[in-house]
């Protein structure tokens, strides 16, 4: 396939908002329990803010992948009403209300408009922020399985057509989120760094182990469409002489990827390394340098867009089978 | 229940795309707007097609022959690429089984492409809209026209007639007689979309004769050149011709 820079743009940024916003709703579901010390509203919200911004500019880059981006306006919301058979439908409900609920829950924090709804038995109050918080945190798995689901629902495209797809997607959005979280409480709440980070590396180790998982897998694969099963000749021996069109066409530029065998070979170990291994050592040396939890975001944040660059293009299409030749 | 169907019989199809221009012709000409051409008189032309025929070479040359397949959408029983649409654009009709693309709904998402599993569907790179075959919908239910011209465009326009047009679930037509006794068959039959579209294969047209067709065994008047005769006491294959 070919890789879409809107749906590279539009994955990366909303996990790290995703994982974000699970950081902090983590972080403030441990302090209701006494676990950790209670923040300030402003930590949350100013957090949630942050979180905001990615969504923001996840929604923005999803624009380009529509056919015109006035469609947005005119037609995008025929995209809500396929939610029983498509994911993307189900992806294009997830998202705008996962952003509201995340919305409100910062609004909820940086107003202070945190009134008790109820009060556990063991008296812990249970106010406003946490209840949206707990509907934000459903959400935000929602959205985790919608958008991996897009992917792993094609059972042509046998790359993707497994439940690691969605694991790896939780994973990744997670480990970048909870590196975010760990850099602004280097900033925000100096003494709260060592308790994301700590979730962020094993986060980042799962996350490792899962898309190492998935490349063994997709090493494995053998394809089960054939030039035999594609034009239905029994003959070991086909070619393609003609595709049937000289200037190249939809499907020649849809679905190849136009990357030589080595650039693939180079790309795999440099996104394991960026997305995964450095910021892990980065982790590790952020516990007693702060501001190297920023360098493991951003390194990790462009290691993830080369990462689902690899993932798209990995995925190799039955169709291609059609387009082998110009002639 | 209908499902209407192209077959198309490999064995007679002689590639000459004959089918792709009419096809492009009647579908770039109709209500529903232009297919679009970028650079049709340049170096690198492209465009919008429903239909396109490809060649493939079978075997090892010398012992090698040319395959021309023309592909279109297959209109699937079972389609991938409709329950993925996000927007209900993509839609089976129930009356007659074809598969079409509302172009006022579509947001050009593409994702249906990836779900059609033979690159059936082409993007208007201008409209910004998914097409595809259509089995020209505005032909063949055109009553202005005369009937035999209520056929889809490339059905009509073949020369050898290698494409044949109907229900495939009327057993009674000649699509189903041709599947049945022709041989037809599906493409990429093991992701289960159950194409409506078949394919005859290519069949060889060989006669086979035996050296007791060109030379009577029995040969009684022995018109037909001596027999060997055979030797006294062994078996003969008649009376009449051994001593």
């Amino acid at each position: 396939m070919k890789p879409a820079f809107s749906v590279i743009f539009l994955t990366t940024l909303i996990g790290a908002a995703q994982g974000l916003f699970l950081a902090l709703f983590t972080h403030q579901s441990y302090a209701l329990f006494g676990l950790l010390p209670m923040q300030s509203d402003d930590f949350y919200g100013y957090g949630t803010a942050i979180a905001m911004v990615l969504l923001g500019g996840g929604l923005f880059a999803a624009v380009f992948h529509l056919g015109k981006p006035i469609y947005m306006v005119t037609r995008a919301w025929r995209g809500m009403t396929q939610w029983r058979t498509s994911w993307l439908s189900r992806e294009l409900i997830a998202l705008p209300a996962f952003m509201g609920i995340v919305f409100l829950y910062g609004v909820s924090h940086l107003a202070g408009f945190r009134p008790v709804l109820l009060t556990l038995p063991s008296g812990q109050p249970i106010d406003l922020s946490f209840v949206l918080g707990v509907v934000g945190t459903l959400l935000a798995f929602t959205l985790f399985v919608c958008t991996a689901m897009i992917y792993a629902c094609l059972r042509f495209l046998r790359e993707w057509y497994s439940p690691l797809t969605v694991i790896n997607y939780i994973l990744m959005g997670g480990s970048s989120g909870f590196i975010l979280a760990a850099f602004y409480a280097a900033s925000a709440a100096p003494d709260q760094a060592d308790f994301f980070a700590g979730w962020a590396i094993i986060i980042t180790v799962l996350a490792f182990a899962g898309r190492a998982a998935s490349l063994v897998r997709n090493a494995r694969l053998k394809p089960k469409s054939t030039m035999q099963t594609a034009i239905g000749v029994k003959h070991p021996t086909i070619v393609q002489r003609s595709m049937g069109a000289m200037g190249g066409t939809f499907n020649t530029r849809e679905f190849f990827h136009g990357k030589s065998l080595v650039f693939m070979r180079v790309i795999k170990p440099t996104f394991l390394v960026m997305a995964f291994v450095l910021p892990l050592a980065l982790l590790a040396l952020g516990l007693f340098s702060p501001a190297l939890l920023g360098v493991a975001f951003v390194i990790q944040y462009i290691g993830l867009m080369v990462e689902r660059w690899f993932f798209f293009a990995q995925a190799n299409h039955p169709q291609n089978l059609y387009y082998q030749t110009i002639g | 229940m209908t499902q209407l169907a192209l077959v198309i019989d490999l064995n007679v199809c002689v590639g000459c795309h004959a089918c792709v221009t009419s096809c492009k012709e009647w579908n770039t000409s109709g209500s529903a707007g232009p297919l679009c051409d970028e650079n049709p008189y340049g170096q690198d032309p492209t465009g919008t097609f429903f239909n396109r025929v490809q060649t493939f070479e079978i075997g090892t040359y010398p012992n090698s022959e040319t395959l021309h397949f023309p592909k279109s959408c297959l209109h699937c029983e079972d389609p991938p690429c409709v329950p993925v649409c996000p927007t209900g654009a993509s839609y089976k009709r129930k009356q007659d089984g074809i598969v079409l693309v509302d172009y006022d709904k579509c947001i050009g998402c593409k994702y249906c492409t990836w779900a059609c599993p033979y690159g059936a569907r082409e993007i208007d790179e201008k409209a910004k809209v998914m097409k595809k075959c259509t089995l020209c919908v505005d032909r063949i239910y055109d009553m202005s026209m005369p009937e035999a011209d209520r056929k889809p465009s490339c059905v009509k326009a073949c020369p050898t007639s290698a494409r044949l047009f109907g229900d495939i679930h009327d057993p009674e037509s000649a699509v189903s007689l041709a599947i049945r006794e022709e041989g037809g068959y599906a493409l990429m039959p093991e992701w289960g979309t159950q194409p409506a579209n078949h394919y005859l294969p290519r069949r060889k047209m060989k006669m086979k004769i035996h050296m007791d067709e060109l030379e009577r065994a029995d040969n009684p008047l022995k018109v037909d050149g001596h027999l060997p005769k055979p030797a006294k006491g062994a078996s003969s294959m008649d009376d009449a011709s051994a001593w």
